[in-house]
């Protein structure tokens, strides 16, 4: 029986193709859309995770010197034999890879992940003429040396033992930093008896690097996690209709006999089929756009922060199966209720209509309640959430609340319009408008939520630009920047530059901790340079003077918000006790940040000299500066940077980050468009004897195809209004609760009405192209198909 | 792979089919222990390079004030990819240190590793000293001063010898197999040792006698042998027993004894005098309970480990613990069992 | 006897408050016997002729078919029943649009597990189908249609045909033609066939009338 069944429920499709495309395409999207969000993140966490494991970053506590020179090796024995597990690395660049040594006998256990692949040999690891790791894309870059290829090791890192690393930078007998293990023995010399110019950086729980860039994947995160609930409710919509248009069927082979029990099972298998077909077309195209996104994603985050993600796309069974999972899961959520309807189907049509629409009463009250209580709790959490898990939750209150609101608020703002309409034909187009809601609201909560994504990702996404932009020209004041070698290119630099120049001013820096935060000590030097360029989050009224006057000190908002601090409280820096006078901004740092007198920095770290100086200077000027630089006292060019450079190349960076948004937009706004479309055409065919009346009251088909076009406009443009306020309440949340749970500060927000504007036209015209084609076949419906309604109702 | 498991996996072979460890593997480019060995003083206390696998090896049999028995063990083992040396990263030569205390109800263990050639870790004749991290045994052989620390324990140990150097085998040659393969192997067994253990619970002060063992090779193990049971007994009479069983693929096996008089004076037994028969095992499957005989000296004892559990988590895992010895004879001992992992 | 029906109650929930469709029916039909249903609209005729096919269930009261009371039986039972036992044809056609007249005639046997190849091209032939065997439903004629949905009711043979104004959709020369085929192969079957009607013409051509009114036997 179950065969005669499922060949009768699939002869339905090989009728209806475009009923069977569009069920599989609305699928297919959606979890395209989704997959391909989550291959890009995947990728890149990926990435950074080979970064992070390569030397266990971050993860362990680090000893390096103060003066951030390389150590002694007899410092390390020195402290192994005063019973400390330390790890030595050794690290530089070569040919522009990033060359890691490490000692694999002392490294911690997760140190060295390239050492599981197959091709790895201990004994020539260790042997001296060694072995090195990397990924196919590095080893090209390394052409004299015989690279093993390891997919594992981090983009644009080699991994090698410590032996041969040093040979390769030319750093015999030096380390750079130590790894101190965890389970350290009982007894131990403490460090400073042993080496007291090293200091001891606590781990940051988390790897530095994807620290950094979680502020960039939040972005990604949240578009997937929008993108996941504009697929469910385009799949749900999917589901909703196919079963919308088999309904008399099914009544048919309940009254052949065919049991309900095995009827609903045979659609559910038939179901989660197409189901699978369509999730493997999704994560193939979902696989596409992740590797048209990649190059992009990965320059910007090179560029962004200097993280490594390599360019190519690797296939991922973590996002292939979150893929199929996504439409698994989301057909059996829709496809659940729509069984469950289907299962309370009356078998005898006469009791049918009626029941229909008390059912469809009560659920339009579920859902207002569903919908308010929503709302009620996101408005809650906005005042309340401090967290990421209570930020998300408030995103996800705030969309699905809205999305269940929207066909209620339409259907209030159609029904008050109603009730104005002068003419019998605007009558009628009203009141027929209303009647199509049911049937579109899924898809316009579609639309809903992509276009409120839209406006909060961009919104964010801008907002970060033009701080960003603000902080760069803050932090970046100086025209050039200069970074002697030593002591002596410093003191040559200064005598060089002095006369040369407006100012010169030395940035100097100590690694220090405040309130268990690790911070960088800066020394600053008075000068119009910070008193006129850096604004202040909040400050006493003479923030500057005092601080210059050494007796008080500023932080930036990372440490503010992590170690408690505000204006007024004090910290103690070397026994010297300090007043805070004023907290800034300090976007994309991951660490504390705070500043005092260049004096009195001098007298509390009388060893530390500036190892980098910010000159003032007319722009016009700086590339002759910096070749007579170069020429009188052998700074060279690479140890400069122009700020006008750094300037330009973050822009741009901050051009491919739009790229991706951008992409990401306008795919959402099709997959929403490809909604409507959808609905549209199964409404299409039951409006034939809705129209009918009407053509046959004198309104020419043209006419009717003419307002079935601008009703999907209207209800569009309506969406849309909806989605603003939603979309910025979006942002907001997005800026000024996920943001600060996340990294610690918050984003200011500001708004882009160009950019909304241009998105509702997209949107609009989104909605008029899905529009189009089921207007046109109404508009050319035969007369005969119109007269039929008369002739043979029921 | 875990990269300090390998250690002794360098040798190209697999535990199975070529002995524990690889220590059955072939000794290409090694030097290999000839018969009729002379050894000079202090120089072999120091390293062979020249040779495959080395360790120093000591275990103590303690007590506290209160006469409750302790365990402890202090080892450095060198293992060589190559038969060389020099003074920098490329070294071939790998060191690995255990160190472990046995209280009746726990096992503390630590492991080290050190690359050679930069001066983590070494053993330097004279004055001697062998050394990796922060433990270390160091002085003239009639004194010896040694340390050693973990996450959960440290040791800190004077040794004085009451006795000569006993050589094992035939002069320091131990034969290890029926086809002959064999080791140096002398030890000195007749340390009187005080000192203090630093447990969880506080520093507890400790006394008891200490055994020391020297050994290298290239290849000890023969192909088809997959582990040993070896014992180190010392009775109240003052006389001493060294034993062991190597344990076959095809279930037989290979016993030696050293029998070592309260004088020093020694006798060494060839295959078969020794019988060593399991009694009993813990929830591992390890025998912690053995009947040792050596009829021609009349010995007939039980050997019982005083803490069931002392497993070495190591690398390398193996069973290292403190034994009573009850029967013909009574007193203390040590007991190591491999090749039950 | 093939079906007795008994003090049979039936009331629907309705916007106006329950109205009672049926008051304590109660009739029989032998093998091979043909009833005519008439009545009024409203008067409850459909309604029983759903009851006695297992569409639906009375509140109160029994349905005997070959000694099996189909009020007892559950859903997958009512089902089985109008598989292989009960056959209906609607005044709709209810075919299965998306596949072919030969496969929607085999259907309901091919269901009941009950299909014989000779039998169905025999009803198609008599049917006047043959040449229509490749074609969809929506291809046919009224007429054609329900001629396809009374072979695939007859088709599992089943022991008792119910009817619900088979011909209320077909004009009259249309109608006697259908008319004539079914009342033929229903008695080379020796089926039962309970017929509801608003036709007296119909009604007297079959071998007994139960006039119903106001849900009661008049």
């Amino acid at each position: 029986m179950t065969r005669v069944v499922l060949q009768a429920l699939l002869s339905h499709w090989w009728r209806n193709p475009l009923q069977l495309f569009s069920l599989l395409a609305g699928l297919a999207l959606a979890t395209a859309l989704w997959s391909g969000v989550q291959a890009v993140n995947a990728e890149a966490r990926a990435s950074y995770d080979a970064a992070a494991t390569t030397l266990g970053e971050g993860q362990y506590d680090r000893l390096q010197r103060r003066d951030g020179q390389p150590m002694d090796q007899a410092t390390y024995v020195q402290l192994r034999r005063a019973g400390w597990l330390v790890s030595p690395v050794v690290q530089g660049r070569l040919n522009g890879v990033r060359i890691v040594g490490i000692d694999p006998l002392t490294a911690p256990g997760g140190a060295g992940p390239t050492l599981t692949d197959d091709a790895a040999d201990v004994g020539r690891f260790l042997s001296g003429d060694g072995q090195v790791f990397a990924s196919a894309t590095t080893a090209r870059d390394l052409p004299e040396l015989e690279v093993i290829i390891s997919p594992e090791t981090a983009a644009g890192t080699a991994l090698t033992d410590i032996g041969l690393a040093q040979r390769l930078l030319g750093k015999t007998n030096q380390i750079d930093s130590l790894i101190v293990l965890p389970g350290q023995p009982v007894t131990q010399t403490a460090i400073s008896d042993i080496a007291p110019q090293l200091i001891r950086q606590q781990a940051q729980g988390g790897s530095d690097i994807g620290r950094l860039t979680d502020s960039f994947h939040l972005n990604l995160t949240a578009f997937g996690m929008l993108s996941f609930a504009v697929g469910i409710f385009i799949v749900n919509g999917a589901i909703g209709l196919a079963f919308e248009q088999r309904r008399p069927v099914v009544r048919t082979l309940r009254a052949l006999g065919v049991p309900l029990r095995r009827l609903i099972t045979v659609m559910a298998a038939e179901l989660m089929l197409f189901a699978l077909v369509a999730g493997m077309i999704g994560v193939a195209l979902g696989y596409v756009i992740a590797a048209l996104l990649l190059p992009d994603v990965a320059a910007t985050l090179r560029g962004l922060y200097g993280a490594e993600v390599s360019g190519t796309l690797q296939l991922r069974p973590v996002w292939w199966l979150s893929g199929l999972a996504i439409a698994l899961g989301g057909t059996g959520l829709a496809a659940s209720g729509a069984l469950y309807k289907l299962s309370r189907m009356p078998l005898l049509a006469a009791a049918q209509p009626r029941a229909l629409a008390m059912a469809a009463g009560r659920t339009a009250r579920l859902q207002g309640i569903a919908a308010a209580a929503l709302l009620t709790i996101s408005v809650l959490l906005m005042f309340t959430a401090d967290g990421l898990i209570g930020g998300f939750a408030l995103l996800g209150a705030l969309l699905i609340g809205a999305a269940l609101a929207l066909p209620l608020i339409l259907n209030r703002i159609l029904a008050s319009t109603s009730a104005l309409a002068k003419t019998i034909t605007a009558q009628w187009f009203w009141a027929d408008t209303r009647q199509q809601l049911p049937g579109l609201s899924l898809a316009l909560m579609a639309l809903l939520l992509a276009m409120a994504a839209n406006v909060g990702v961009s919104t964010m996404v801008s907002s970060f630009r033009v701080t960003f932009v603000e902080f760069l020209d803050q932090r970046l004041a100086s025209e050039l920047y200069v970074r002697p070698e030593n002591a002596t290119q410093a003191a040559a630099l200064v005598d060089f530059a002095t006369p040369r120049v407006d100012a010169v001013i030395p940035i100097q820096s100590a690694e220090i901790s405040i309130g268990d935060q690790p911070t960088d000590l800066f020394g600053a030097r008075d000068h119009s340079t910070y008193r006129d360029n850096w604004t202040f989050l909040q400050a006493t009224s003479d923030a500057w003077d005092t601080t210059f006057a050494g007796e008080t000190i500023i932080i930036n908002e990372q440490l503010s918000r992590r170690a408690g601090l505000n204006i007024g409280d004090e910290i103690t820096v070397q026994d010297k006790t300090f007043a805070i006078a004023a907290v800034y901004g300090d976007y994309g740092n991951p660490i504390g940040q705070a500043l005092i007198n260049e004096a009195t920095f001098a007298t509390l770290y009388p060893t530390i000299t500036p190892e980098n100086f910010g000159l003032r200077m007319d722009p016009a000027n700086v590339g002759a500066f910096v070749t007579e630089l170069s020429a009188q006292t052998g700074i060279s060019i690479s140890q400069t940077v122009d700020q006008a450079n750094i300037k330009a190349f973050s822009l741009g960076v901050f051009e491919r980050t739009f790229t991706v948004t951008t992409a990401l937009n306008i795919l959402t706004l099709a997959v929403a468009g490809f909604a409507i479309l959808m609905s549209l055409l199964t409404l299409a065919t039951m409006r034939v004897p809705q129209l009918a009346p009407a053509w046959a009251m004198g309104m020419t088909r043209r006419q009717i195809g003419q307002l079935e076009l601008l009703r999907a406009v209207l209800l569009a443009m309506l969406t849309a209004v909806i989605a603003l306020p939603l979309g910025l309440a979006l942002a907001w949340a997005l800026l000024a609760v996920v943001n600060v749970a996340a990294f610690g500060w918050e984003l200011p927000m500001y708004l882009f009405p160009a950019d909304y504007a241009r998105l509702g036209l997209f949107a609009l015209l989104a909605a008029a192209l899905a529009a189009l084609w089921p207007a046109r076949r109404l508009a050319r419906t035969p007369p005969a198909e119109l007269l039929k309604v008369f002739s043979n109702e029921r | 792979m875990n990269v300090k498991g390998c250690l002794f996996c360098l040798l190209p072979v697999t535990a199975d089919a070529q002995g524990f460890a690889g220590l059955g593997a072939d000794a290409e480019g090694f030097a290999v222990p000839q018969p009729d060995p002379v050894f000079a003083f202090p120089a072999d206390h120091g390293s062979h390079f020249d040779y495959r696998i080395e360790w120093w090896y000591l275990t103590a049999n303690l007590q506290d004030a209160n006469g409750v028995p302790y365990g402890l063990q202090w080892t450095l083992f060198r293992s060589a990819l190559a038969p060389t040396t020099s003074e920098d990263w490329s070294s071939p030569q790998i060191w690995m240190g255990h160190a472990a205390v046995t209280t009746p109800d726990e096992h503390y263990v630590s492991e080290r590793f050190a690359r050679d050639g930069i001066g983590q870790a070494d053993v330097v004749a004279a004055p001697f000293e062998a050394w990796i991290d922060d433990w270390s045994l160091a002085g003239d052989w009639t004194t010896l001063d040694m340390t050693a620390s973990g996450a959960n324990f440290a040791y800190d140990m004077a040794l004085t010898a009451q006795g000569p150097l006993i050589f094992h085998g035939d002069a320091g040659y131990s034969v290890k197999s029926a086809s002959g393969r064999a080791s140096y192997y002398y030890s000195q067994p007749f340390f009187d040792i005080a000192g203090t253990l630093q447990l969880p619970e506080g520093a507890i002060a400790v006394t008891g006698n200490a055994w020391l063992d020297r050994e290298w090779s290239s290849q000890p193990l023969a192909d088809n042998q997959t582990g040993w049971d070896w014992f180190s007994l010392s009775f109240d009479d003052g006389n001493k027993l060294m034993g062991f069983r190597l344990q076959q693929t095809d279930g037989g096996n290979f016993t030696s004894a050293t029998w070592i008089a309260a004088d020093g004076t020694t006798t060494a037994y060839s295959d078969g005098f020794l019988t060593a028969t399991p009694l009993a095992q813990n929830a591992e499957d390890v025998p912690i309970k053995w009947q040792v005989e050596l009829p021609v000296q009349g010995v007939d004892v039980t050997v019982a480990a005083i803490n069931e559990n002392a497993w070495m988590t190591t690398s390398v895992p193996y069973w290292e613990g403190p034994v009573t010895v009850r029967g013909s004879h009574s007193g203390v001992g040590y007991l190591e069992m491999t090749g039950y992992d | 006897m093939l079906l007795t029906v008994e003090n049979i109650h039936k009331t629907y929930q309705t916007a106006d408050g329950p109205f009672a469709v049926l008051r304590g029916i109660g009739m029989h039909l032998s093998a091979g016997e043909t009833l005519a249903l008439t009545g009024e609209s409203g008067s409850g005729k459909s309604t029983l002729l759903h009851l006695i096919g297992g569409l639906d269930t009375p509140d109160q009261g029994h349905i005997h078919l070959q000694d099996q009371d189909i009020a007892a039986l559950d859903d997958n039972g009512r089902a089985g029943l109008r598989r292989g036992t009960v056959g209906v044809v609607f005044q709709q056609f209810n075919l299965i649009p998306s596949l072919r007249v030969v496969d929607n005639i085999a259907f309901q046997a091919r269901l009941a597990d009950q299909y014989d190849p000779t039998w169905a091209a025999t009803l198609a032939d008599r049917m006047g189908l043959t040449e229509q065997l490749n074609k969809y439903p929506e291809q046919l004629s009224g007429g054609q249609q329900q001629r396809v949905a009374i072979a695939r009711t007859l088709a599992p043979k089943p022991k008792l045909v119910l009817a619900d104004e088979p011909t209320g959709n077909l004009d009259e020369a249309t109608a006697a033609i259908v008319m004539d085929l079914m009342m033929e192969l229903v008695a080379e079957t020796n089926a039962g066939l309970l017929m509801v009607t608003h036709s007296e013409n119909l009604a007297g051509r079959l071998s007994r009338r139960l006039h119903l009114r106001a849900g009661q036997v008049a």
